[in-house]
């Protein structure tokens, strides 16, 4: 393994150190327990928006805290759910009286230790709301699996109900607009390497120099089918056809249309996915008003990425374009 | 013989943590066949902190043990064993109440307590491959020897042992709750490792039963 890192048991916490340093008007690193919160938390009045989960996903969710976006994140360590007291931790340091918004990716770790910490929160008096992001259609949703997973489509939730946060809306507003986000939202990934590590040093899962992995986590968990590499047009339409399948997406839909790398995959490539991603939609008479590209949700040095559809309404694309000022997104402001 | 005391629970947390430091890359072997790989490391953390809570000998009685590994496990593990195996100390620690002394029945109770926190908090079944597969057994064979007039040391050791069977039988299970649940088919053929961990700290319970 060759990383750049000191050890791999403080590689987290030497990375936050990184993210303060750099953005030291816009958001604060608080040490016991670990968490991430915009400079100016709580703000009198507004709905606090906090997520988190295991790290190794960056710049989800430490690189969303800032003005008109998170007012705090929680990082655990790389993979792994943190634990309710660093999120009750932030809830309290977010709380301007107007309650709190907890944005949860769906995975048992990450739901059942915000699920203690909203209880913990609650019984303190702060009125909590949770949000279940679930927008992996890679995984089969039913009775017999723990749900679909949370994946990129989790930026465009804390974004777009970041937002609507900032203007003023009141916790139950804003935890409907974050669930029609979620009801409206799909993605699916790929990956061409698997990530390594830090603690195994071991790459999470084994994949032949000529093979692809489409329907991959963000973990490292298994997708739907491995198959040989083959040019991008025909990944992209393996991606986006199970996605517009799904919700489903129909001609005459405007969409928003996010390409994610997985974190190993260089920006050359993701804006060609993008091209590829953006003629398969048109040739469908489906719309793109809202376009991303960029590592956004990324499985430390996996090489891939996932794409992202959201549909949009005039207050989505009003709450999109919203000036928006974090470590990783920042326009109109 | 004697009711189990808080020394007992203060054994059982000692037995426990020294257990899963032992099986610690075993369990993450299993952990990473179906799941993310962390559970060792994840309940090593937990229970080395647990057993520095308990050492001091403050708590007077099992309940009180019991509730201070639930809070510090709540604190330590993450992932979802964190959660769970935090409720169900709370659970039992409930259970126990403040009894300075249990005898089978109210082991056999508290047993219940705690697998009935690990169905409210994971919404797992019975056949889900989870933990839930080692102490359903476990619950039901503790309250048949309780019943029986059993000692509290030979209901912990029903429960062990049924706990062990348990965690062997998620073996050809498809796996319907969790991260392993995403593998569908490919689930079958490994133990759950939260299964095999409740059974290594059941048996640990029961270990530090026989030895007093």
């Amino acid at each position: 393994m060759k990383k750049l890192l000191r050890d791999p048991r403080t590689l987290v916490r030497d990375g936050l150190d990184g993210l303060a340093a750099t953005h030291p008007g816009l958001l604060r690193v608080e040490a016991g327990p670990e968490l991430v919160v915009r400079a100016d938390a709580p703000v009198r009045g507004k709905v606090g928006l906090v997520s988190g989960g295991g790290s190794g996903h960056e710049p989800l969710h430490t690189g969303f805290v800032g003005f008109g976006m998170l007012d705090a994140a929680v990082p655990g360590p790389v993979f792994t759910s943190p634990t309710p007291d660093p999120i009750l931790e932030a809830t309290r340091s977010v709380s301007g009286g107007a309650g709190v918004l907890h944005i949860v990716k769906n995975y048992t770790g990450d739901v059942l230790n915000f699920e203690v910490a909203a209880d913990l929160a609650r019984a303190e008096g702060i009125d909590v709301e949770t949000v279940l992001v679930d927008d992996d259609v890679a995984v089969q949703d039913s009775t017999h699996t723990a749900g679909r997973r949370g994946v990129a489509g989790t930026v465009l939730v804390e974004k777009i109900a970041g937002a609507a946060a900032e203007r003023g809306d009141d916790l139950e507003t804003v935890a409907a607009i974050a669930r029609g986000i979620v009801a409206d939202v799909r993605s699916m990934g790929v990956a061409l390497a698997a990530p390594v590590v830090p603690h195994s040093g071991l790459p999470s899962f084994d994949l032949a120099d000529d093979e692809i992995e489409i329907g991959i986590g963000i973990h490292g968990e298994p997708g739907r089918e491995r198959i040989p590499w083959e040019p991008v047009d025909g990944i992209v339409a393996r991606l986006l056809q199970p996605i517009v399948d799904d919700l489903p997406f129909t001609s005459l839909d405007d969409v928003l249309l996010l390409v994610n790398g997985m974190g190993g995959t260089p920006l050359l490539e993701l804006s060609v996915v993008l091209d590829a991603a953006n003629q398969w939609l048109s040739d469908r008479s489906i719309h793109v008003a809202r376009t991303l590209v960029g590592s956004y949700a990324t499985s430390l040095d996996m090489q891939g990425c996932s794409i992202t559809l959201l549909r949009l309404t005039d207050e989505r694309k009003a709450l999109w374009d919203a000036p928006v000022e974090t470590a990783a997104l920042r326009w109109g402001r | 013989m004697a009711g189990l005391t808080a020394d007992w629970a203060r054994d059982w947390v000692r037995l426990a943590a020294a257990s899963v430091a032992e099986h610690r890359a075993e369990l993450g072997a299993l952990d990473r066949d179906i799941g993310d790989g962390d559970h060792g490391e994840n309940l090593d953390r937990g229970f080395t902190a647990a057993l520095a809570k308990v050492q001091d000998g403050a708590a007077g009685t099992p309940g009180a043990v019991l509730r201070l590994v639930a809070t510090t496990l709540i604190s330590t593990v993450g992932g979802a064993a964190g959660p769970l195996y935090g409720t169900a100390f709370l659970k039992a620690a409930e259970a126990a109440g403040d009894a300075d002394t249990l005898d089978g029945p109210a082991v056999a109770a508290l047993l219940a307590a705690a697998r009935d926190g690990i169905v409210l908090r994971g919404r797992a079944e019975p056949g889900d491959k989870t933990m839930v597969d080692a102490w359903s057994p476990a619950v039901d064979a503790a309250a048949a020897a309780a019943a029986g007039g059993a000692e509290p040391a030979e209901v912990l050791r029903e429960a062990a042992r049924a706990a062990g069977e348990g965690a062997a039988a998620t073996e050809p299970l498809v796996a319907r709750k969790g991260r392993a649940s995403y593998l569908g088919e490919r689930a079958v053929g490994h133990r759950d490792p939260g299964a095999a961990s409740s059974a290594l700290l059941l048996a640990a319970a029961a270990e530090a039963a026989g030895s007093r």
